[in-house]
């Protein structure tokens, strides 16, 4: 009786752990971006070595990319000679070694973890890693995937494998359905918040129970996503039905015969009635409400009308201070001054029609800038095909291009000090939008809601039933 | 990666819980193609103001903590990205060691593979760090302990084979490379191919 994890696990050890080395592990898909790969090229200019696999190797431009709206991918302006630089270094680097780069102009751009599900590339069983945390997020599809630093980028790169240690395990049972109006961005700080931003160091979370198979993959995928802010590197979905109806077609995923034996292989893949895990948890989805943080990390989080905690712990008063919020009131007494929608949580088609429901025929408050960034081209596109960009534009929003953006203001998407921003994104921490900025990570809708009213805002009254 | 064996260096003390990798490291200064020179903006946004100026607050600028080789952190350090750029400005700062009772997973990876020394101790053992900031600690990889004064020895857990490459100065690329007939093997016996 073996978990998902321990299956996988043993399909791809190469070499067993013992006491004194840990296991060989082979990944099936690494995919790469150009902020955490330049230093593992040099590695293996300077070891004589080239690229094992650059067919396992997915290759894309995210992070410090420019997203300004209406203008061509050749003349757009990026925002410091190092990020050009970085840009131009990624683009030889993938030249130099073989490996296919999703680059400016090529309609696969996108963050990372939007682009390898979207593409099919992210399949059940696989092993995935990125130099990325957010790598969980390929976990929705029943893969073990997780992030890792340069040096181990370069590891992979240089032999498609890793030196890795087995997990623990942590099932987090999810109960019941969701009511409407709390998405899958409010089931995942509500688990955070439950858990503690340590509380899953060194286990991967399984999750599993009625919420979770009633979620489709954009919204797993949010769930897996934030698997990293609770400190456990991967969370993982046992594949079922919705997962292959997603896949069927994709580009990368297998086709014809070989579509019905991986099927067959996928299925066989969820942890065995009796698998034990090391820990469990067990949410009851009918009873949350939308959920918005208060402090500096995804931890520090409450239901939209729960008044903001007291707590006389140090860090808890540093980080009511760096937001400037007093405990006792609500956060929807906070006026808003920017809103961000898109990342690789939130950035995909299903997260942008639901800040658009909110949108549609409304216009965002006066004084406050809204930035929708789409999480690659591909879903840019579609969202175009579907007339969201003109809903978005008309409430007042800027449509741009698509990229990582405010999420972790790398390419210039930053609010200025002070400034208070309703963040689709994942973290919250200090100085992650901008030295200074004060981030509330929210649900598309709450953050569409939080739009229209110019302050912290529950959706649930904009929505019908 | 250079050998890390038996060390003796003072500590400096940031008590504050869960500081993730964007304090240590923001953003901003991760469009480099180098891992070179990342000590200068090492928690940039705590120890300068607005205008760049440093902050006579933060445990950093201190005088006294000058030289200090052992950072002394609250619970949960380094959690958040996978930036190995955090290990990077830390060593580049001139830290050998991070103390704490937890060390996000990649962080602790990421650290090990640069010769920076994650050290997790129990509650007691922190909590008369943080009290006594700036006291010397002897650190001895090989016996995986550190002494505090009085001659306290405090072990902490290691991977043997992490302990190894840190002693020996060894990077693990060079152990990967060395499974390649196994991981040809891997490749030509696997029941389905990705």
């Amino acid at each position: 009786m073996r978990t998902l994890l321990e299956k996988i696990w043993d399909d791809h050890v190469v070499v067993p752990e013992s006491a004194d080395t840990p296991a060989v592990m082979y990944v099936d898909l690494h995919i790469i971006h150009e902020v955490t790969s330049p230093q593992a090229f040099s590695t293996l200019r300077s070891s004589g070595l080239g690229v094992r696999r650059p067919d396992l190797t997915l290759a894309t431009m995210d992070h410090s990319t420019p997203t300004v709206p209406g203008r061509t991918f050749h003349d757009l302006a990026v925002v410091s000679e190092s990020a050009s630089k970085q840009i131009r270094q990624m683009e030889s680097n993938c030249a130099e070694f073989g490996i296919d780069l999703h680059g400016y102009g090529s309609a696969n751009r996108g963050i990372v973890h939007v682009i390898g599900p979207e593409l099919g590339a992210t399949q059940p069983g696989k092993t995935i890693v990125c130099g990325d945390s957010h790598t969980s997020t390929h976990g929705a599809f029943g893969a073990l995937a997780f992030g890792i630093g340069t040096t181990e980028v370069g590891h992979v790169l240089a032999t498609q494998c890793l030196l890795q240690r087995k997990p623990r395990t942590l099932a987090v049972e999810v109960d019941g359905v969701l009511p409407h109006g709390v998405t899958a961005k409010d089931l995942v700080l509500s688990i955070i918040g439950t858990l503690g931003v340590d509380g899953g160091t060194g286990h991967v979370i399984e999750y599993h129970g009625t919420g979770i198979r009633a979620l489709d993959m954009e919204e797993r995928m949010t769930v897996c996503n934030m698997s990293i802010e609770a400190g456990a590197r991967a969370g993982m979905i046992a594949p079922d039905t919705t997962t292959f109806e997603y896949l069927h077609g994709r580009p990368y995923a297998p086709q014809g015969a070989d579509w019905d034996a991986a099927v067959a292989r996928w299925t066989s893949l969820a942890t065995d009635a009796g698998a034990v895990f090391d820990r469990q948890l067990t949410l009851d989805a009918r009873t949350l409400q939308p959920m918005v943080t208060f402090g500096t990390n995804p931890g520090m989080v409450i239901g939209i009308g729960d008044p903001v905690p007291e707590d006389g712990d140090a860090s808890f008063r540093k980080a009511l201070d760096y937001m400037r919020l007093t405990p006792g009131r609500p956060m929807s007494t906070q006026k808003v001054d920017i809103v961000f929608v898109g990342s690789c949580t939130n950035g995909r088609l299903s997260d942008l029609v639901q800040a658009a429901a909110l949108l549609r025929g409304r216009h965002i408050a006066d004084g406050v800038r809204m930035l929708v960034v789409p999480g690659s081209q591909r879903v840019k596109n579609e969202a175009e095909a579907i007339g969201l960009d003109r809903v978005f534009t008309a409430a007042g929003a800027e449509w741009r291009e698509a990229g990582c953006s405010m999420c972790i203001g790398m390419n210039g998407d930053i609010a200025r000090p002070g400034q208070l921003s309703v963040s689709t994104s994942n973290r919250n921490f200090e100085g992650r939008q901008g030295t200074g900025a004060r981030t509330v990570l929210a649900s598309p809708a709450t953050a569409a809601a939080s739009a229209i009213e110019g302050r912290v805002a529950d959706p649930r009254p904009y929505l019908a039933h | 990666m250079e050998a890390l064996g038996k060390f003796r260096a003072r500590t400096v003390v940031l008590p504050t819980r869960d500081i993730d990798t964007d304090q240590i490291i923001s953003a901003r200064f991760l469009t480099t193609t180098s891992r070179e020179g990342l000590g200068e903006h090492l928690f940039h946004d705590l120890r300068f103001d607005a205008a760049g100026l440093p902050r006579p607050d933060f445990p950093l600028n201190r005088p006294d903590a000058e030289g200090c080789r052992i950072l002394v952190a609250g619970n949960n350090f380094g959690c958040g990205s996978s930036r190995e750029h955090a290990p990077w400005a830390l060593l580049d700062y001139g830290f050998k060691a991070v103390i704490s009772t937890e060390i996000a997973d990649i962080f602790f990876n990421n650290a090990l593979k640069n010769g920076l020394l994650p050290i997790v101790v129990d509650t007691a053992t922190h909590r008369f760090l943080l009290d006594n900031p700036g006291i010397e600690l002897i650190v001895d990889v090989r016996d995986t302990a550190v002494v505090l004064p009085g001659s306290r020895r405090v072990t902490f857990p290691i991977d043997r084979f992490a302990k190894y490459c840190l002693v020996e100065g060894i990077d693990q690329l060079g152990f990967l490379a060395q499974q390649l007939a196994a991981i040809e093997s891997f490749e030509q016996e696997r029941a389905w191919k990705p």
